[in-house]
């Protein structure tokens, strides 16, 4: 298992220098410059580059940039708000962003758990019907239609909830786009659900624990609930990121303050150093929260770590 | 002892005859063939399948004549006639989507209809127009005909590609297994939205950098699924009897183990095919699609949510179109799987 868990670790690392040095080079790469207003005379870009370490050699440049990163100096924005450094851009958006993630996370999973155990516990047909439209609607319809459409009906139409979110009012300005964020979790979980759930209603054990006389409530609580709890927890961590990262569009369509809002407003201001900074702590977490994964897995799997993975 | 008591074999002129040399095709043939019908059969028995694939096929033939059944080209600009709320032929004698729309003024709302006012009530926008009074019907089915293409054009570059990756790291195994597996594992741990994003911020915006940015980032997906699957089939005993016949690798490789991991490889095409138009959406709405001029669903979706508070009839259309197309492919995804199980 520490053979499996070290391994896992040294790919992380590769994987996060390989991210690191491809958004260094496209960092050389992009269009235009940092510097690129008209009024600067050579002498004075000259002089900015000395400031900022452009001058020296790439390879110094590269490893001063990983040490950067990794002291948590993202560097500072070009044009979104100059010279103000990211990571103060970043600190006031984030706690929103994750808050959004997590409640749309908690809400999609409850729902979808329920929806899925229910389905696999009673094979009720008016049950299995919700089932089918909702999983089947949660998974083909995306994230951002639900918005469009909740902003348009619930907020524009009904206004019940505010089209815009408010500082003064977060709790109820996130309720639209954590509904729309959730319905897709709430699909993904409760098609695991039913699965684990179906496949454990099926096994010897459970038939066993009926045999000996047990209630089904009993049954039901302490042997499919348990066992079919632990591999639709693995599935909810993973969804987190694609939350974090696919909560983009939703955000810029609140107006909500957090960091894919910063993303989206970066792009199209161009500014380079916010979009990659950005990537690199995506991508960071990403491959932290995948590593936490694998490492459960292997605890709660063990064919996982015997190389039952082929 | 029961041997002994039958009368010995006594070889006849016939068994010194060479077979013909197609037989040992036409059999091989004839069990794939045999294998895809059951498949086939087992696919159109569910309903939800046949549904998907009506879904899909309509979407594709109006995806071809669309743009051109309206009367209107969709890039055929007439300011007079902006922002012009749907009206459908038969409807709008009795009433309902007959291009009225209503409208918030100063003191309350007012219903306005264009077409009355212009003088113009033999002429039908079946989706409306958009503000530069372009026919919005026209512009759906071709933003869906672009769409389309962007997705096909992926996949099948990802299925390429991840096809033949996996299959040699999966069929050859050992260190060649394990050094493309490292790549792969490095490659898919970036997540895809940071990749897209950023090849997209280098390439010119266009349809091109679109496909590039969508294969680089789905390829190995595709190749992880024909990895195990061919782990799977590899040592089956219809795999070693064509190695013990002497079948070279790329004989084994198109002939034994390509038809069989097709199943799953279909699956995978079917859940590919909407999250490229789903990423295409994506970039359109964070500003990096299509350059403006040219129509996607992800640009008309995203004028459309711009637009959506005054005239929601412009959002409606490519939203549903699009609704469409992803529960479709899921519908023969679902499908696929369940038959080649």
């Amino acid at each position: 298992m520490l053979k499996y868990i070290g391994k896992r670790l040294i790919i992380s690392a590769v994987t996060l220098l390989v991210i690191l040095l491809i958004l260094f080079l496209l960092l050389q790469f992009m269009p235009g410059s940092p510097f690129n207003d008209e009024k600067l005379s050579p002498e004075q870009i000259e002089q900015l580059r000395a400031k900022y370490g452009l001058d020296q050699p790439i390879i110094v440049q590269f490893f001063t940039y990983i040490g950067n990163m990794f002291r948590g100096d993202l560097g500072v924005s070009y044009s979104l708000s100059p010279n103000t450094p990211i990571t103060d851009l970043i600190s006031n958006r984030f706690p929103v962003t994750v808050m959004i993630g997590f409640a749309s996370m908690i809400v999609g999973t409850f729902l979808g758990l329920i929806l899925g155990f229910f389905t696999a516990f009673f094979k009720n047909r008016v049950l299995g019907a919700i089932y089918s439209i909702f999983t089947l609607l949660g998974i083909a319809v995306p994230s951002y239609i639900f918005a469009m459409f909740f902003s348009n009906f619930l907020g524009y139409k009904a206004n019940l909830l505010p089209l815009l979110y408010d500082f003064r009012s977060p709790v109820i300005s996130s309720v639209m786009p954590v509904m729309a964020m959730s319905l897709g979790v709430m699909a993904v979980v409760a098609r695991f659900a039913k699965a684990e759930a179906s496949e454990v209603i099926k096994s010897d054990y459970v038939l066993f624990a009926k045999c000996q006389g047990l209630s089904s409530r009993t049954v039901m609580t302490k042997y499919v609930l348990k066992n079919s709890l632990m591999p639709v927890i693995t599935v909810v961590a993973s969804l987190l990121v694609s939350l974090l990262t696919g909560s983009l569009v939703i955000e810029q369509m609140f107006s909500v303050p957090g960091v894919g809002g910063l993303l989206t407003n970066a792009i199209n201001a161009n500014d380079y150093s916010v979009v990659i900074a950005l990537s690199f702590i995506y991508s960071a977490l990403y491959i932290i929260v995948m590593l936490i994964l694998d490492i459960l897995y292997c605890i709660i799997d063990p064919r996982v770590r015997l190389g039952g993975k082929n | 002892m029961s041997m002994k008591t039958e009368t010995a074999y006594i070889p006849q002129d016939e068994d010194f005859v060479f077979a013909p040399a197609d037989l040992s095709v036409g059999v091989a043939k004839e069990s794939i063939g045999g294998v895809k019908h059951e498949a086939l059969k087992r696919f159109f028995s569910r309903k939800s399948s046949v549904l998907g694939v009506v879904i899909i096929g309509l979407l594709v033939i109006f995806s071809i004549i669309g743009p051109y059944i309206s009367g209107h080209g969709y890039d055929d600009q007439d300011l007079s006639r902006a922002n012009m709320s749907p009206r459908v032929p038969v409807f709008a004698s009795i009433g309902i989507l007959d291009g009225s729309e209503s409208v918030p003024k100063t003191s309350g709302e007012a219903v306005q209809n264009k077409y009355e006012e212009l003088g113009i009530t033999d002429i039908y926008y079946l989706f409306g127009t958009d503000n530069l009074g372009r026919d919005m019907f026209a512009r759906c089915f071709m933003g869906l005909r672009i769409s389309l293409i962007i997705a096909l054009a992926a996949t099948a570059i990802n299925l390429l590609i991840g096809m033949n990756y996996g299959i040699i790291s999966g069929y050859f195994g050992g260190i060649t297994d394990i050094i493309m597996q490292r790549i792969v594992d490095v490659i898919g741990s970036i997540p895809t939205l940071v990749v897209v994003t950023l090849l997209m911020l280098v390439l010119q915006p266009g349809m091109g950098s679109i496909i590039v940015a969508l294969m680089l980032s789905g390829w190995f997906e595709m190749s992880l699924i024909a990895r195990s699957e061919v782990f799977r089939v590899k040592e089956l005993e219809y795999v070693q009897a064509s190695r013990t016949m002497g079948a070279g690798h790329f004989h084994i490789i198109v002939r034994e183990i390509v038809p069989n991991i097709v199943g799953k490889l279909a699956t995978q095409i079917m859940i590919s095919i909407p999250s490229a138009v789903f990423l295409e959406a994506f970039l359109s709405f964070v500003g990096l699609g299509m350059p403006a001029g040219t129509c996607s669903l992800g640009t008309l979706l995203s004028d459309g949510f711009s637009n959506a508070l005054l005239h929601p009839y412009k959002l409606i259309p490519p939203a549903v179109i699009m609704i469409l197309l992803m529960v479709g492919c899921h519908l023969v995804s679902e499908g696929v799987k369940k038959a080649t199980e």
